[in-house]
């Protein structure tokens, strides 16, 4: 049951959007958040949303899979936009006991829920065409001027890799302790939240056991293979900048500053 | 021949939970010779495991001295030279995997050591045609078998290209297709590539495939030599709380009841020939 969860949601692809330097994909997705923060009115949403569509038709990610993401976020997405509806002040359109809808209100609650939907599909489309792997090492290098100030950027680069490997470990795990605790009577379902919660105790318990263990067994194994921290460390697979790379940087550029212009003419 | 392993009066002692000492070694000598393939058999607890990590210096002995192709494995300096040469596969394929594609995890060994990157895509490559999973270069390690990921694990050592590999009961979560896989996996190592290979293991028949036994008892060596001369002694393999061959235990049981049977007729072609003989009679 726990193995139909797809962590990473990565889906796998070879379309222009994949092939992209991982790290020219986590600059972008900051330069559109900035210009998603910084757009005002239908000609700026209208860009970002055009330039999302066009990603998403690109990379050919289905639809499906976009709204998906979006599930999670429905409450919060019906409560902004209520907020906004009632409490905004301006012209008043509608009154009723203690409601006000403005038109300005209208307007806010749109241009919200449109913010956070844009914002939400846009981090969605850098899990779903990046690779955790292609991902990590992408962090790790643009992380890597931090070097300096002595941040260890290494150690979490492999932190985020080797917890990536044994989230399936792990998963299986559980659902053998599970197995193995229902075989012996162990009740997970019925009962108030606090029964349920105490249930899980034995589940628990000996998972963090054995996620010690293996650890401890990994890290012998690593110091088996010659590991000793970053220091000196190759890599076998060598990030490269390549011409659509730069393609990409362009457009993004001209979408921040069409963006920062138009708005400066409240557009 | 020269020896890539040297244990010489090697003492070493756990610390326990109420901070007494509990001796594994007191004393121990054994040679090993460079480019042989060895059996190291024991009940639990016997040092086995406890020995094997003498020989790349994850630990290091309390008195005595480990000669590792002629490396002392107390100097720190060699750390990494002893290591590179010496590699280790343990039991669960598993925990020794650090990367989520199997050629990642190939490469992580030759990425601690700082090589080129052009020349550790080569040894992958290499690596995981030598264990025969190069199609399999760009799975995930958790989609794979138990006898595929411990050929991986292989793999990972082999791309340090070390003279030396210690196995430490590498078969024991297996399934009997999975062992063999291994199993001859290493053999291939051993006779093709010329690597010293130490095989850790609770399974006879393992070890009738190797070279030369020793079987360890309460850190001791009880018994040493080609598997024919060790597999002879049943009753003392016995008392120390192992197995023996099927071949040899039916020769021995035959033998107490007045059959004149060859003790050392180990491989099932040599045992059947021995009985073929013996019923005609």
């Amino acid at each position: 049951m726990l193995k139909d969860i797809t962590l990473g949601q990565y889906f796998p692809g070879n379309t222009f959007v994949h092939r992209l330097d991982p790290r020219t994909k986590l600059l972008m997705v900051i330069v559109y958040i900035i210009a998603l923060f910084l757009c005002e009115w239908f000609v700026t949403y209208g860009i970002m949303l055009t330039f999302l569509a066009v990603t998403v038709a690109i990379s050919r990610i289905r639809l499906k899979a976009l709204f998906k993401g979006l599930k999670p976020l429905i409450f919060i997405i019906i409560f902004t936009a209520l907020i906004n509806l009632f409490y905004s002040d301006g012209e008043v359109l509608v009154k009723f006991w203690i409601f006000t809808i403005t038109k300005e209100g209208i307007f806010n609650a749109f241009f919200l829920v449109l913010r956070i939907m844009l914002l939400v599909t846009g981090t969605f489309m850098l899990t779903y065409t990046t690779s955790p792997i292609a991902l990590t090492d992408g962090i790790e290098s643009l992380l890597s001027p931090l070097k300096k100030v002595r941040f260890p950027v290494h150690e979490l680069a492999m932190m985020m890799s080797i917890a990536l490997r044994f989230i399936p470990t792990l998963i299986e795990e559980t659902d053998k302790v599970i197995s193995a605790q229902k075989a012996r009577g162990a009740d997970f379902e019925t009962g108030n939240i606090f029964r349920r919660a105490k249930a899980l105790i034995p589940i628990l318990i000996p998972l963090f056991v054995s996620a010690f263990r293996r650890a401890d067994e990994l890290a012998t194994a690593m110091e088996c293979r010659c590991y000793h921290g970053g220091k000196g460390r190759t890599k076998m697979k060598q990030l490269h900048y390549r011409l659509a790379d730069l393609f990409a940087f362009l457009i993004g550029a001209a979408i921040l500053a069409s963006v920062i212009i138009l708005r400066h003419y409240g557009l | 021949m020269t020896d890539a392993i040297i244990a010489n009066d090697l003492h070493f002692s756990y610390t326990q939970y109420d901070e007494s000492k509990k001796p594994i070694f007191q004393g121990l000598n054994l040679s090993i010779a460079e480019g042989s393939f060895v059996a190291v058999l024991g009940h639990n607890g016997c040092g086995k495991s406890t020995l094997a990590k003498h020989m790349n210096a994850i630990l290091l002995p309390e008195g005595g001295k480990v000669y590792v192709f002629g490396y002392n494995t107390s100097e720190d300096e060699k750390l990494l030279d002893i290591r590179r040469n010496v590699g280790m596969v343990f039991q669960n394929p598993d925990n020794q995997m650090v990367a989520n594609v199997v050629e990642e995890d190939v490469a992580f060994a030759p990425e601690n050591l700082g090589i080129a990157p052009q020349e550790i895509r080569k040894r992958v490559d290499e690596a995981l045609k030598t264990v025969g999973m190069y199609d399999y270069r760009s799975h995930a390690p958790h989609l794979l078998s138990g006898g595929q990921k411990q050929r991986v694990a292989i793999a990972g050592v082999l791309a340090m290209q070390p003279k030396c590999i210690v196995l430490d009961e590498p078969t024991a979560m297996l399934d009997p297709h999975g062992r063999e896989e291994v199993i001859s996996t290493i053999e291939q190592l051993n006779r093709e590539k010329g690597i010293t290979v130490i095989l850790i293991t609770h399974h006879m028949s393992e070890a009738t495939r190797a070279d030369r036994v020793i079987v360890m008892d309460k850190g001791h060596i009880l018994l040493d030599g080609t598997p024919k001369e060790v597999f002879v002694h049943t009753e003392l393999l016995k008392k120390a709380g192992l197995d023996v061959p099927v071949t040899t235990e039916i020769i021995s049981q035959l033998n107490r009841t007045g059959a004149k049977l060859p003790s050392d007729a180990l491989s099932i072609e040599e045992c059947a020939q021995a009985l073929c003989a013996w019923l005609k009679v």
